[in-house]
């Protein structure tokens, strides 16, 4: 943990709603390192994208955030807002789940990429030009000296994804964090993005955040795994072990109802009942019991905490996790 | 051509051509597809963004006019009919969209919204009208009581799916388009609404177009499957068979880029294959040929026929897998 470039210690989000106090990250602790790629994995609004702003110090102003952000031996939320601006975009870069958050609309892609680049960069204008040239060959732009003239519009999605992350790669961040990059593309483009990140990664021995809801995605490209439900990380191993010693029924239950391909047709797949909680009305017990099929009466009474299973590396927060009952 | 799904096919697509011109260019959403569906099958239709799915679905239902081609449906070609006769066959067929929550009025009470389709029809008994919507309603795994006088808004983009279903099976209907019925929801939602489909199905005895870009959601599903590329059919054939043994190199393409949930098997690393070129101005010979493996000379001057490659196996290639 201490050799972390980022570590998300005790960190609680809390939104003011009017339904009332809205916890959207509960009690997160996270570490990634240099050269290392963390995969946070969970369904929609289980607190994937807070908890990556509350990383970045974006939330939106009414959230309130506790806890510690450590990132190369500061608090980040103790850093005064100019400091936080220079290190974003420089240290720690972000793309999103929509290109078009990234990128700005009334700008051209050049002007964008050498306006960031000298912004944290000291190079000169032909310099910084020569740079976003070669960022947008590296990302895979075919033509990359015309597309400079070019507004993100003129782009297809897949291509403005492309240079969403030059533009994040731009001024060789330590840190990445990619929130849902490939969810809006298709399987084809997708499977190109993420072979592009994975190989810059390993190139700039960057530290990498992938936030995904598809278990498939994050297998094959991570090293670790965070899996979330209703705010908290209810599951947290080596992405190996995750898949071959899952403990966390809910980690279980996800990877089920994917459809898969060596399965014949019209086979009923083993769905999860129900959905996950209104996460202004927090359960009293563990928040997956309503769903959970190994669900008893503990579950609904009292909150499991993550502990570890027979590795340190390996953290579960269940009161029955799966091997366990197997070997029963 | 030899597309025969069965001798009698309910709904039949032949030769069809649907365009759209925008600022005096025209865009080829589908050129000359020719498909079959047997009646009780479900056909599954794949392909990236704009290859043309939905184009193909909304003239199926006559809901854009196809420059060229037919639609028989039960032997009757939807595009020569007009007026009551039109209307009474598309009360046959009927359409669960893509974005769930945008398909349904924000203003209007779920009761009225499944009730829609039964008023246009000229259902006039408010009884018999209130039956049908309690029936499907408690099909679909709502409760009728519960969910009726409420908005909308108030409920889930899983829900709001099981509230369309709902909706497209209140006239009775034999043949229903799904249009990407599950690509905005979750994974954990998404089963269940898949589910759902399968169950309605077998209930009501449908004949579906499952329309999706997912290979995987659609084998899940589908007897068949038929996939796209920019306007085109690729490739049919039996699902287990095309998964197993695809004949076009696209389906190949599209087959290999599915995230594997196994951490021991690492990606291939894809072929940098590029991105599908514009369907205003489609390459020349085969469409796929500026991203494809195998492309050669042939590929550009000669469009590639539909051919069988294994028993109800088609492909559209001059150099097929197999
Ligand atoms: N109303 C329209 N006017 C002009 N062009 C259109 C219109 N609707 C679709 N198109 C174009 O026709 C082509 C086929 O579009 P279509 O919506 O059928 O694709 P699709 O396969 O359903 O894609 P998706 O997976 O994104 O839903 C695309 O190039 C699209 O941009
Ligand atoms: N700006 C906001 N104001 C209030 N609540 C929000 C806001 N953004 C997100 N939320 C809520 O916070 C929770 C977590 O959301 P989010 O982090 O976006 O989830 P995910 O990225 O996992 O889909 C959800 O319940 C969501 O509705
Ligand atoms: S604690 Fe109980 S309800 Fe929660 S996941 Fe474990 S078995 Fe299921
Ligand atoms: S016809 Fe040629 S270009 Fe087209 S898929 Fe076959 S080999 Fe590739
Ligand atoms: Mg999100
Ligand atoms: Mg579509």
């Amino acid at each position: 943990m201490s050799s972390a470039l980022l570590s998300v210690e005790n960190a609680v989000v809390d939104l003011p709603t009017p339904r009332g106090n809205l916890r959207a990250v509960d009690h997160v602790d996270l570490a990634v390192g240099a050269g290392r790629t963390l995969g946070i994995v969970g369904e929609s609004g289980c607190g994937k994208t807070m908890l990556s702003r509350a990383i970045l110090q974006l939330l939106p102003k009414k959230a309130k955030l506790s806890g510690r952000v450590m990132f190369d031996g500061q608090d980040l939320t103790r850093l005064p807002a100019e400091k936080l601006r220079k290190l974003r975009g420089r240290s720690l870069a972000v793309v999103f789940q929509d290109p078009m958050t990234s990128l700005n609309p009334v700008l051209t892609i050049g002007t964008q990429l050498i306006e960031t680049i000298q912004e944290h960069l000291e190079l000169d204008l032909a310099q910084a030009r020569q740079r976003s040239i070669e960022l947008l060959a590296a990302v895979g732009i075919p033509a990359p000296e015309q597309r400079l003239a070019q507004y993100p519009h003129q782009l297809s999605g897949g291509m403005r994804q492309r240079v969403a992350i030059a533009v994040a790669l731009s001024c060789e961040p330590q840190l990445l964090i990619a929130d849902e990059p490939t969810t809006a593309l298709d399987v084809t483009i997708q499977a190109q993005i993420l072979d592009l990140l994975a190989r810059e990664q390993q190139r700039r021995h960057m530290a990498m955040i992938i936030i995904t809801h598809d278990l498939g995605v994050v297998a094959g490209r991570t090293d670790e795994v965070a899996v979330m439900y209703a705010g908290r990380v209810v599951e947290r191993a080596p992405t190996p072990a995750l898949f071959k010693q899952m403990r966390m029924p809910y980690t279980e239950a996800l990877l089920a109802a994917l459809p898969k391909l060596d399965v014949a047709p019209h086979t009923p797949l083993p769905a999860i009942s129900g959905r996950p909680p209104d996460p202004t009305r927090p359960l009293k017990g563990c928040s997956f019991s309503p769903r959970c099929r190994y669900s008893a009466e503990r579950c609904g009474t009292e909150k499991p905490q993550l502990s570890t299973a027979e590795t340190p590396e390996h953290l579960y927060a269940c009161f029955h996790p799966i091997a366990a009952r197997v070997g029963a | 051509m030899m597309l025969q799904a069965a001798p009698n096919p309910l709904m039949k697509v032949e030769n069809l051509v649907v365009e759209y011109s925008v600022g005096g260019k025209t865009i080829h959403a589908v050129s000359d597809v020719s498909l079959e569906i047997a009646r009780g099958e479900t056909l599954g239709l794949v392909g990236e963004s704009g290859c043309g799915k939905s184009t193909l679905g909304r003239a199926v239902l006559q809901l854009r006019q196809a420059v060229s081609g037919k639609v028989l449906f039960d032997g009757h070609d939807l595009t020569t009919l007009k007026g009551e006769a039109l209307r009474q066959m598309r009360r046959r067929v009927q359409l669960i969209f893509q974005d769930p929550i945008a398909s349904l009025n924000p203003r209007r009470r779920i009761g009225d919204i499944v009730a829609e389709p039964l008023v246009i029809a000229g259902v006039k008994d408010p009884e018999e009208r209130k039956r049908r919507v309690t029936e499907v309603l408690s099909a679909v795994g709502l409760d009728p009581a519960l969910v009726s006088g409420r908005l909308p808004h108030e409920f889930s983009g899983g829900q709001c799916q099981r509230i369309c279903i709902a909706r497209s099976l209140v006239l009775n209907p034999e043949f229903v388009i799904c249009d990407e019925p599950v690509s905005a929801l979750d994974v954990s939602i998404r089963a269940q609404i898949l589910n759902l489909l399968e169950e309605m199905k077998a209930r009501y005895g449908l004949t579906l177009l499952f329309i999706a870009h997912d290979l995987a959601v659609v084998k899940a599903v589908s007897d068949r499957v038929a996939v796209m590329y920019l306007g085109r059919l690729c490739e049919v054939g039996p699902s287990e068979q095309l998964f197993a043994r695809p004949a076009h190199p696209y389906t190949a393409l599209l087959i290999e880029a599915i995230p594997v949930p196994d951490p021991d098997v690492r990606p291939t690393q894809s072929v940098p294959v590029g991105e599908p070129p514009s369907p205003i101005a489609p390459p020349s010979g085969c469409r796929f040929r500026t991203r494809c493996p195998r492309a050669d000379a042939r590929c550009a001057s000669e469009v590639p026929e539909l051919r069988v490659v294994a028993p109800g196996q088609f492909a559209a290639c001059h150099h097929p897998l197999v």
